[in-house]
């Protein structure tokens, strides 16, 4: 087996992140949307913005993981190019943890990227700390895209599809939300929780790629 | 080198059901090299089905079915991303196929010289039919699996097919498709679902 | 044995007489359990009062909640593996039932929980957010379903959903384990054997005997009726095809 046809999904699914949704500008104006509606809504009190600073980070990259992936396999569905994917001989769970690895790249990780200064925007001190939740962004995002791409897998023969997805992936999300959470409010039990944080998204980067695949089978047949 | 006659697939007893409804049952059909089947049926008799099955893309529901050598598939979706134009289209199946084929050659050959640097989302059917038959000249593959290859197609752009699937006959290769007209290149036998 | 069971003819007579069997044996036990739970047994004041009655339907619906997905994921690799089409048609017929039961067990949990904790939703409370993820998945599961355009896909989607679900189940409660209970520990079953007097325990065990044969019937009729819906299906395809 060579890896060039896994390469080239990637490349290809990859181009189309950029090319169709905007790429990265979709997620961060959701983020960008919410930091601005959020202290509309809750009012500017520091200590308020302050505590659910994180949330409100976490809550979007899983929103926008859902957004960006509604579109990943349906197009692909769509316009066939499933079927040349699923023929190239190369195990679909790669071509689907590539794929998922490309939309995540250009979606899920600019978003960690961002995060930083989303947090001083929530009020959040600068310092040291800000970037190991850069850390637990990029990898709990990861583990959203890879949950949620099953979701996606499911529903790509699925007309509006998006509101399925969302109810598959809730549940797959809630390891990570709260693992990630702990992680971040330092409460009981928050150092070993970036650790079972990373564990869970292996996890899901181990299981999730296998279902896709089950998925997109059943999808062009 | 010896050239081989064993079959190139050979199905026996296929059988799909869609939903409820039996779409056909008890269909076989052996391809030799150098033959050139095709699939005849009205419209929903399972023309369609019978290639994807044929692909490996949908699991019979009964039946024997084995392919011994690679296989192109050409369906009624080309498989063209709208960023994709037809350059880049075959340099990524290149790339994912292992082949060194000369692309421009190719996008000559397809007449898509003009076009080899627009989007899909630009492209004129006819041109997303030829962007996709290209990939037939991507790599040498002894079975050719085509739905309805003359959808979209010019007179000059059925002849240029005709000549390709003519050539790959001539060279041990064979083809299934299906098709509603005559076809141009000499058929072995057809098959009516 | 599989095979044996597989076979729906025999699921049709089998079923004929033991779906009523369970509807009667279930409504006695549940009744029963009822009439201790709610006139005999005296109430714990330390639970609340008179509401910890509620504890008989409560608790047997977090059972089956638990049981029915359990039962979801099993006959849902059953039908992966084996493709017997009456494992998918139990998979179907559990779906909503296991749904019913999950919503039952947040419903009278909230409506022990108003005046025992003061409040109808805990969040941190790790038993009620697993349930309420439980839910999600049923949910999740009859809407995929719901959504394939053939019987034979939505077995399969479902299939798949269910089997990444039930994988995912135990991480899930892990998960929500981390965060503080407001629920006392373990007192069925514990390692020194059940904690709970006998005068609770008895009319407990005899409700959840008695909810798991009443689901039991349930799904029971749901399958026959599955199994008659298809065999339509099948015959008029076939008329219309001549």
């Amino acid at each position: 087996m060579s890896a060039a046809p896994i390469l080239a999904a990637f490349r290809q699914a990859f181009a189309e992140a950029w090319a169709g949704g905007a790429g990265a500008l979709l997620p961060l104006g959701f983020l960008g949307g919410a930091a601005v509606l959020v202290p509309l809504g809750i009012g500017s009190d520091t200590q308020t913005l302050k505590a659910v600073g994180p949330g409100i980070i976490w809550v979007s990259l899983a929103l926008s993981s859902l957004v960006t992936l509604e579109r990943i396999f349906q197009a692909d569905v769509e316009d066939g190019t499933l079927d040349l994917w699923l023929q190239t001989g190369a195990p679909m769970a790669a071509l689907a943890a590539a794929k998922t690895l490309a939309h995540w790249l250009a979606a899920g990780l600019p978003l960690a990227l961002a995060s930083p200064l989303l947090a001083l925007m929530f009020q959040a001190q600068a310092s040291v700390e800000l970037l190991i939740h850069l850390g637990l962004y990029t990898l709990g995002g990861l583990a959203f895209f890879f949950w949620g791409g099953v979701g996606a897998a499911l529903s790509a023969t699925v007309r509006r599809g998006g509101l399925l997805i969302s109810i598959i992936a809730l549940p797959l999300y809630v390891p990570t939300a709260i693992f990630g959470a702990i992680a971040m409010t330092g409460g009981i039990g928050s150092d070993g929780a970036p650790l079972l944080l990373a564990a869970s998204t292996l996890f899901a980067c181990a299981v999730a790629p296998y279902a896709m695949a089950a998925a997109l089978r059943l999808a062009a047949d | 080198m010896t050239i081989s006659t064993a079959p190139l697939i050979h199905a026996t007893g296929l059988a799909i059901m869609r939903g409820e409804r039996v779409l056909f049952r008890g269909v076989g059909l052996t391809l030799s090299p150098s033959d050139a089947i095709v699939l005849r049926g009205a419209n929903g008799a399972g023309k369609t089905t019978l290639l994807r099955m044929l692909a490996g893309l949908t699991r019979p529901e009964a039946g024997e079915l084995a392919r011994a050598a690679p296989h192109h598939w050409i369906g009624h979706k080309e498989g063209i991303k709208p960023q994709e134009t037809p350059r880049s289209h075959l340099a990524l199946w290149a790339q994912a196929w292992g082949s060194t084929a000369d692309i421009p050659e190719i996008l000559e050959k397809m007449a898509l010289t003009r076009a080899a640097d627009v989007p899909g989302r630009y492209l004129s059917a006819g041109q997303r039919r030829r962007t996709a038959f290209g990939r037939l000249l991507l790599e040498h593959r002894p079975i050719w699996l085509l739905d309805e290859p003359y959808t979209a197609l010019d007179a000059g752009g059925r002849a240029m097919l005709d000549g390709f699937i003519s050539s790959h006959l001539v060279a041990n290769g064979a083809l299934i498709t299906s098709m509603h007209d005559a076809a141009g290149f000499p058929v072995t036998h057809e098959v009516t679902l | 044995m599989w095979s044996y069971f597989a076979n729906p003819h025999k699921f049709l007579s089998l079923s004929a007489w033991l779906a009523p069997l369970f509807y009667g044996a279930g409504t006695l036990c549940i009744l029963w359990g009822l009439w201790q739970g709610l006139w005999i047994v005296p109430k714990d004041e330390y639970q609340g009062g008179d509401i910890m009655r509620v504890m008989f339907i409560h608790v047997p619906a977090a059972w089956l909640s638990m049981a029915s997905y359990s039962a979801l994921a099993v006959a849902s690799f059953v039908w992966f593996i084996w493709r017997h089409e009456l494992a998918d048609i139990a998979a179907k017929a559990i779906a909503p039932l296991g749904a019913v039961w999950t919503a039952l067990c947040l419903a009278t949990g909230s409506i022990w929980g108003k005046p025992t904790w003061g409040t109808w939703w805990q969040w941190d409370d790790a038993r009620m957010m697993s349930v309420l993820f439980l839910l999600f998945l049923f949910l999740g599961y009859m809407a995929l379903r719901a959504s394939m355009d053939s019987r034979q896909k939505a077995a399969r989607a479902g299939a798949i959903l269910a089997m990444v679900g039930a994988i995912n189940v135990p991480l899930i409660k892990f998960s929500v384990d981390l965060f503080t209970s407001l629920h006392q520990p373990a007192s069925v079953i514990t390692a020194d054997g059940p904690k709970m007097a006998a005068v609770y325990l008895t009319p407990l065990l005899v409700s959840g005997l008695g909810h798991a044969l009443l689901f039991g019937g349930l799904v029971m009729t749901h399958m026959r009726t599955e199994i008659r819906q298809r065999r339509i299906a099948r015959l008029t395809a076939s008329a219309l095809e001549g």
